[in-house]
């Protein structure tokens, strides 16, 4: 209990003190924070051995994919030494949850930081950076005044002019699975069948790959994630590809999350919370977003100067978790389409 | 032991042990995959199936047939002849075998699809209209797994050639034949079982692929394996597919047999003389250098360029002291998974030697079932054994925690699993080279089975240990699904770092600890071919 009021301070300064206070009976600052993360060693490493300067305790951590990172915590079970687990979708945070590998958390801390549909509403997961799925076009070929939805992409003018990543990708996966939410599977199947009619090449592995090719010239409008076209155009100021806020008239542009939970069997549950709650503040998620140009969870707090230099956009505000419980439907829908 | 009549039930009993792990993992896949969802399963029979049954079956027999069609004929070509520049192609052909499939598949793709550096140059040349074939293509993606896995034929079929050597040409130059009349007359079917066993290799390496094919975007039985996994969130359906995968493996297995044919490994005749070689003169012979050196140049000194060039871009981030942890974990897991696989495939090998029986020859096609596997797969498997092995220790021992959950040991069980078909190959032909006179000699002398082994076979063996070494070490340092999984803290490989590089789409930023991959598998590589070569010029 009186972890709770130490947990409540946003301040840096009364965590350490708290900590302090606490060393003694809890005997929690000396023990290991685990960390089981999908968000991969270059986004994190920095930040995770920071927290563990800071509070005077080792943090270690393993990376995998999320479903292999799921299967392992299964297969530890009860004895599993991790603590945390942090996710590159909201669908693998779903499917920890519904595998019963998550517990929930209370903190005052964490809701006020996240805002509601990027966190679970039990708290068995919160958000902690912004992906953001909308359209690229070239600035050679196309004119923002030429785009308006995702769905207007199966337009006939874009025949031979689109570029899809892989329907195997989950980015994708969840991009579909938003829309079985909001239109039904035969609107969503419909649109994506005339995307596919529309596709200029064979759908690309990452969206690296994409963005390239439509820089290069092979087609004129793609849907990206926006923190890959941040990346590129950091390496070359004039990246001919930008970004448009696609559905802002409708219901909004398509994101998704990276985010983490403390599991079920947390050996350290109070410097998980604490530490996922050090994520949350506001010093720390501008440097968990700007890593990778992507949007901080954190409403209160800016992005990257070149990632706000895209505009304000609308998000679909439906929670996020919905989109793991519809994704299989989503995959079998892709399948369908014949979205390789 | 009783010398003169070696125990009967012994070969039979250490080959089941040494199945063991992999029938744990095997029945951890099959029970899982009871649990397949029958409405997912009727979705993938209606719009999946068929189309990566298709493609896996192109892939792997466009795969295999290129592979064999470059190391039959270059390892002929470096045995049996002479042309200018074979003392260096000898030894550099087998480079490649360094560079990861899925390395390969992302330098061919960075650089020949549209957006790659040759196409834009193309048509800045011959202007913007010009139709460039897309390299993500089914063609593509066989040329550059078949540049990747020749070397396992290469290696095999060298080994065979070399060990019938001058007998092969002698014979062949008797009948009237050319050095190509030669080859497909007499030396390949000298060698097929050999080159049978390389060619099992790359067919059952390239089922298991997963890298190079989603680099490419190719579905396959990997690939929707994974996709039940990741995204239908179904891990039992997923091992149903993977089950479904090990009927293909069987198929390949029986094609092995077939390919085989009659044919046995030889015994090397033991008064073979130094290699006489065929002399290509003139346009010949040089027409040979291009050959060897635009495989070498396609299968490992571009990609390496390729890769040296975006590894200097980021070196100066990205480059620190960390890499010489990871260089040294990634040569020690290699070493130590290199020598668990020889051991067993010794005990297996020799198991088989001594006893013919149905349990001891079923038992070592179980033992090495796991190279067909997608490594997820077997990852899978493996945590789940290790589980409940965990929980069997904690039953018996009391206490909490985990025993081998996240410990080296596991990791090794998954590369045993793995791998152990790799190192079990060599090891099979350079039993079958040993007569059985002297091993008969040997025994009437009073050697236990045993001694035998230590003070007949093991020096005998000697390239096939060599081979079965190299082999595994530079797959497993080139691993990576069971590394992911499985690995204790801190124990990130150059591997690891790959994955979580090219996860983020960040490729070129992968080429650093590609490249330490190249590089640091090209030492073994260099050493063991090295003693290789100089083991068949001193026989």
């Amino acid at each position: 209990m009186s972890f709770r009021i130490a947990l409540q301070s946003r301040l840096a300064a009364l965590a350490v003190l708290a900590g302090i206070v606490f060393v003694g009976p809890a005997q929690a600052a000396g023990e290991p924070l685990v960390v089981y993360s999908a968000r991969k060693y270059q986004l994190v490493e920095q930040l995770f051995q920071e927290y563990g300067r800071e509070r005077g305790i080792e943090v270690k951590s393993v990376t995998d994919d999320g479903a292999p990172l799921i299967q392992r915590l299964t297969a530890e079970g009860a004895n599993s030494p991790a603590d945390v687990f942090i996710s590159v979708d909201a669908g693998d945070l779903w499917r920890a949850t519904q595998a019963g590998l998550l517990q929930p958390v209370k903190s005052p801390t964490l809701e006020a930081a996240i805002p509601a549909h990027l966190r679970d509403p039990e708290g068995h997961w919160f958000g902690l950076a912004v992906r953001a799925r909308t359209i690229a076009y070239s600035t050679a070929r196309v004119k923002p005044a030429d785009l308006s939805t995702y769905a207007a992409l199966g337009d006939a003018r874009w025949k031979g002019k689109l570029c899809l990543r892989s329907g195997k990708a989950v980015y994708n996966q969840s991009l579909v699975a938003m829309f079985i939410n909001d239109m039904g599977v035969e609107a969503t199947e419909r649109m994506v069948r005339a995307w596919i009619g529309n596709l200029a090449a064979e759908p690309f592995s990452n969206d690296t790959l994409m963005l390239k090719a439509m820089a290069a010239g092979q087609c004129d409008v793609g849907i990206t994630n926006s923190y890959y076209l941040g990346r590129l155009q950091n390496e070359q100021k004039d990246f001919p590809v930008q970004i448009f806020w696609a559905d802002q008239a409708g219901k909004g542009t398509h994101v998704n999350i990276s985010g983490g939970g403390v599991t079920k069997r947390a050996k350290n549950r109070a410097e998980a919370v604490r530490f996922l709650e050090w994520l949350a503040s506001p010093a720390i998620q501008q440097r968990f977003a700007a890593v990778n140009f992507e949007f901080p969870a954190n409403a209160g707090v800016d992005p990257l100067p070149e990632v706000k230099a895209w505009g304000a956009f609308k998000p679909n505000s439906v929670n996020v978790g919905l989109i793991g419980k519809t994704q299989p439907a989503a995959v079998m829908l892709i399948d369908r389409a014949g979205w390789h | 032991m009783n010398a003169q009549s070696p125990p009967r039930a012994g070969p039979t009993v250490a080959a089941i042990l040494v199945a063991l792990p992999m029938l744990a993992v095997l029945a951890a896949i099959v029970h899982g995959a009871t649990g397949a969802d029958p409405a997912l399963w009727a979705h993938l029979t209606e719009h999946v199936l068929a189309r990566v049954v298709a493609n896996t079956a192109a892939l792997v027999v466009g795969v295999v047939v290129i592979a064999v069609a470059l190391g039959t004929s270059l390892a002929w070509l470096t045995a049996a002849c002479e042309f200018p520049g074979r003392g260096f192609f000898a030894w550099a052909l087998y480079l490649p075998m360094a560079v990861p499939a899925y390395v390969l598949a992302f330098v061919a793709v960075a650089t020949l699809d549209y957006a790659g550096a040759v196409p834009t140059a193309m048509r800045a040349w011959f202007g913007a209209d010009l139709a460039v074939p897309p390299i993500r293509s089914t063609v593509g993606l066989i040329a550059v797994l078949g540049f990747a896995s020749y070397p396992y034929v290469y290696l095999m079929a060298r080994g065979a050639f070399l060990t019938h050597g001058a007998r092969v040409l002698e014979a062949a130059q008797s009948l009237g034949y050319g050095p190509w009349a030669g080859l497909v007359r007499v030396a390949i079917p000298l060698a097929r079982p050999w080159l049978a066993g390389g060619a099992a290799l790359v067919a059952m390496e390239t089922l298991a692929d997963f890298g190079a094919v989603s680099v490419f975007n190719y579905d396959t039985f990997t690939t929707a394996i994974y996709k039940a996994w990741y995204g239908l969130f179904s891990v039992e359906t997923a091992l149903a597919l993977a089950l479904l995968l090990l009927g293909f493996v069987a198929i390949t297995m029986a094609a092995e047999q077939l390919a085989r044919g009659r044919g046995r490994h030889t015994a090397a005749d033991s008064g073979t003389r130094a290699p006489v070689r065929l002399a290509l003169s003139g346009p010949r012979g040089w027409l040979a250098s291009a050959f060897a050196a635009a495989v070498f140049a396609a299968g490992f000194l571009l990609p390496g360029i390729a890769l040296a060039r975006w590894a200097l871009e980021v070196a100066p981030v990205d480059l620190d002291a960390r890499y010489v942890t990871y260089i040294l974990r990634t040569l020690s897991l290699a070493a130590m998974a290199a020598l668990a696989c020889l051991a067993l495939a010794l005990v297996l090998g020799y198991a088989n030697r001594l006893s013919k029986g149905f349990a001891t020859h079923a038992a070592a096609r179980i033992a090495t079932l796991g190279y067909a596997v997608p490594g997820t797969v077997l990852a899978v498997g493996v945590v789940t054994v290790l589980g409940g092995l965990d929980g069997a220790f904690r039953t018996l021992a009391g206490g909490e925690g985990l025993w081998l959950q996240g410990t080296v040991l596991a990791l090794l069980l998954g590369y045993v699993a793995r791998f152990l078909a790799v190192a079990y190959g060599p090891v099979l032909g350079g039993f079958a080279r040993i007569r059985p006179s002297l091993e008969e000699a040997a025994r009437s002398l009073g050697l236990a089975p045993r001694e035998i082994l230590a003070r007949l076979h093991l020096p005998l063996l000697g390239a096939g240990v060599g081979t079965a070494l190299l082999l595994v070490f530079v797959d497993v340092m080139k691993e990576m699904p069971i590394t992911l999984m499985t690995r204790p803290f801190g124990w990130d490989t150059l591997a690891v770092r790959v994955f979580e590089m090219t996860a983020e789409g960040e490729w070129q930023r992968a080429a650093l600890p590609a490249l330490a991959i190249v590089v640091a598998g090209l030492l073994p590589v260099a050493l063991l071919t090295w003693r290789m070569e100089r083991a068949a010029r001193a026989a």
